[in-house]
């Protein structure tokens, strides 16, 4: 994967981006979810992130340390600070703004 | 789980259970619905929070039923500081894994809500907690956060009827604290969505005094009290006071104790009150209810029983000096552990608290007489509806114990005396009236039983006097015009004894005049009979006289008659 500086305002470029995201069950909101995240990663994040897919139905003791309430929700962990999104993706937008990709209007 | 309580009917009853909150099991019956939702709800700062801790630390410690505490306000470490001090060692019940506690922050600003979502995390979390300690009880406070930090209503509003129907099916009791809202019960309506039993809290400032009150609004399936019942919060957590939870059934004595004062025994069917009744002492300013109460305190201490004496006028050490005066020596009862003095203002603390103290202090001492004085003072910290409530409550709790109660009440200087201004006059046993009598420029006291229930007791007045060595009561002189007490008494007795002195003088002189008289009535008698027997005397020797004549004279005819035959009858004679 070679880096393309094609992002407006993008992250540092070697910025790494730590992301989770907690899910309940292999459900349907989940699934797009994740393929909206790496969808949204690929796009403007390549090569700098990682993400980590949690299943609170196997690690139930893992939505403690996050305060996850709701699912799913996505957390950036880094860079700090942390940030939430909480919903299946499907508002590219929202989430770009939500991850400070985007500028807050 | 599924205890059937006296299925007597073939309908299983709703099962409850308990809190273990002072009171509350009393006016729920038993406590909450078990296996179903219960909503708190009430403005802030009115113990929601305490009320859902207490219900599940309570749970653990008394019924072994490990609970979970999921919070949304505060964290584990500020709600296990916070009731701390209320005795409760949270940190321990967790380490004990008896006890689950999670705490759910959610901060709107660090939030971005894109597409669809649900709570499945918050159900991951409390099933976590609910399995990891087998809990039985779970307490959320309050749900209504996630109001604040969630963005869409509708979604949460769906997950919420899903959160309460999933409690429910688990069998889990809960205890769901909601804050009021303007014009309904929660500001969010949760109440929509609990519909089994529904708690509401008030804490309101009535006089600058603050009152916490206990509703059941709702209670699906069940019977409960009605009322709102005063609450308070002590050391010993919230505690509910429900008035009428002790009912009338209370163990009676024919047992009598004195009222240290002997002739009031004597009034009062010879031997004073009944042991555990209540007695009120009323009367106005200065008519001596005080030293009344001393007498009785005295008494009780005399015997070896132990005394608590409220005083919510004047300080231990003053009635302690004041009753020297009149022969009682109260500190001696002190310094014996007999006897103890509790003075506090009533404006001190709310009613509720002056019932709690009492309840504590009497638990603590364990006497066998307890002294409230006066109980007018309480009408300053309320309604007089209250202060008869909680006066109610206090003489139900102690008799129910079997302690003597005397009460003295000030009659203000408008009401009519035979009214006590706390209208609890029904509530008392015996109810002596000490009144001022004005007359010939003197105050005095007179005392009267207005009631004694059970007893044959006087119906007469009595003069009440305090002296060195005591109370004495003195009877009344009623003459044909009016009661006489006082100097008036006195002088009418004087006068009464100075006539009796004199008829008894004039008695003795006529005494002597008859004797006077019959003494020479019998001289009279004794020179006539002296007389008589001159005259007796006189008789006899003058018919001695005529017999000897006639004697005489018989022996003269003979002679004669001798001679007239011969010459020698002549010669003869």
């Amino acid at each position: 994967m070679s880096p393309k500086k094609t992002i407006q305002k993008g992250p540092e470029a070697n910025e790494r981006w730590d992301l989770r995201l907690y899910v309940a069950g292999q459900t349907a909101r989940a699934l797009a979810a994740f393929a909206n995240l790496q969808k949204i990663c690929e796009e403007h994040l390549p090569g700098q992130y990682h993400i980590e897919v949690i299943d609170l139905l196997k690690h139930p003791q893992l939505a403690k340390g996050d305060q996850i309430l709701a699912v799913p929700t996505l957390v950036r962990k880094l860079p700090e600070p942390v940030r939430k999104i909480i919903g299946n993706l499907s508002d590219t937008e929202k989430v770009l703004v939500g991850l400070d990709l985007r500028p807050r209007s | 789980m599924v205890k059937t309580r006296k299925a007597t009917s073939s309908v299983p009853r709703l099962e409850k259970c308990p809190t273990g909150i002072a009171g509350l099991d009393e006016i729920t019956e038993g406590g909450l619905p078990r296996g179903r939702p219960t909503l708190v709800c009430g403005a802030a700062g009115c113990g929601k929070t305490l009320l859902a801790m207490e219900f599940i630390v309570r749970g653990i410690v008394e019924r072994g039923e490990p609970g979970v505490f999921l919070s949304f306000e505060e964290t584990a470490e500020e709600l296990a500081k916070n009731v701390a001090s209320l005795g409760f060692d949270v940190d321990d019940l967790v380490r004990r894994k008896k006890m689950a506690m999670d705490y759910v922050r959610i901060e709107r600003s660090e939030i971005q809500e894109t597409g669809e979502y649900d709570l499945e995390g918050l159900f991951v979390r409390l099933a976590a907690a609910v399995d990891s300690v087998g809990a039985k009880r779970v307490a959320l406070d309050s749900v209504e956060a996630l109001f604040a930090g969630l963005p869409s209503e509708a979604i949460l509003r769906a997950e919420l009827r899903r959160l309460f129907r999933w409690l429910k099916d688990r069998g889990l009791t809960a205890v769901i604290t909601g804050e009021k809202g303007d014009n309904a019960l929660t500001r969010h309506g949760l109440e929509e969505y609990v519909s089994d039993c529904i708690l509401f809290l008030d804490h309101r400032v009535i006089n600058q005094v603050a009152t916490r009150r206990l509703r059941v609004i709702k209670y699906r399936g069940s019977k409960h009290g009605t009322n709102e019942y005063p609450t308070l919060i002590d050391e010993h957590g919230l505690s509910v006071l429900p008035i009428s939870s002790l009912g009338l059934s209370f163990p009676v004595s024919q047992k009598r104790v004195s009222t240290g004062v002997p002739r009031l025994d004597t009034m009062l069917g010879g031997h004073g009150y009944y042991l555990g009744a209540s007695v009120l002492i009323s009367g106005m300013a200065g008519t001596g209810k005080t030293s009344l109460a001393a007498a009785f305190a005295d008494d009780t201490c005399r015997g070896g029983r132990r005394c608590l004496y409220f005083s919510f006028e004047e300080s231990p050490e003053q009635i302690v000096r004041n009753m020297r005066s009149i022969g009682f020596d109260l500190e001696n009862w002190r310094k014996k552990g007999l006897l103890r003095f509790c003075s506090v203002r009533p404006t001190l603390y709310g009613l509720e608290m002056h019932l709690a103290a009492i309840h504590k202090l009497v638990r603590d001492f364990e006497p066998r007489a307890v002294v409230m004085d006066p109980i007018t003072n309480m009408m300053s910290i309320g309604q007089i509806d209250e202060v008869k409530a909680m006066l109610t409550r206090v003489i139900d709790f102690l008799k129910g114990q079997g302690i003597t109660s005397l009460f003295t009440s000030l009659t203000g200087g408008g009401s009519s005396l035979e009214q006590s201004e706390v209208g609890i006059s029904s509530l008392m046993d015996t109810w002596l009236l000490v009144r001022m009598m004005e007359s010939a420029g003197e105050r005095n006291r007179l005392l009267y039983v207005m009631k004694s229930r059970g007893m044959a007791h006087s119906n007469q007045m009595r003069e009440f006097v305090l002296a060195d060595d005591g109370i004495s009561l003195i009877d009344v002189y009623v003459g044909p015009g009016d009661v006489l007490t006082g100097s008036a008494r006195l002088m009418q007795e004087a006068k009464d004894q100075a006539e009796a002195l004199a008829a008894g003088r004039s008695e003795q002189a006529r005494q002597r005049e008859l004797e006077r008289e019959a003494a020479s009535l019998e001289a009279q008698a004794s020179s006539i009979a002296a007389r008589l027997a001159a005259i007796e005397a006189e008789r006899r020797l003058a018919r001695e006289a005529g017999r000897e004549r006639q004697e005489q004279a018989e022996k003269e005819k003979r002679g004669l008659a001798a001679a007239r035959k011969a010459d020698r009858a002549r010669s003869q004679a």
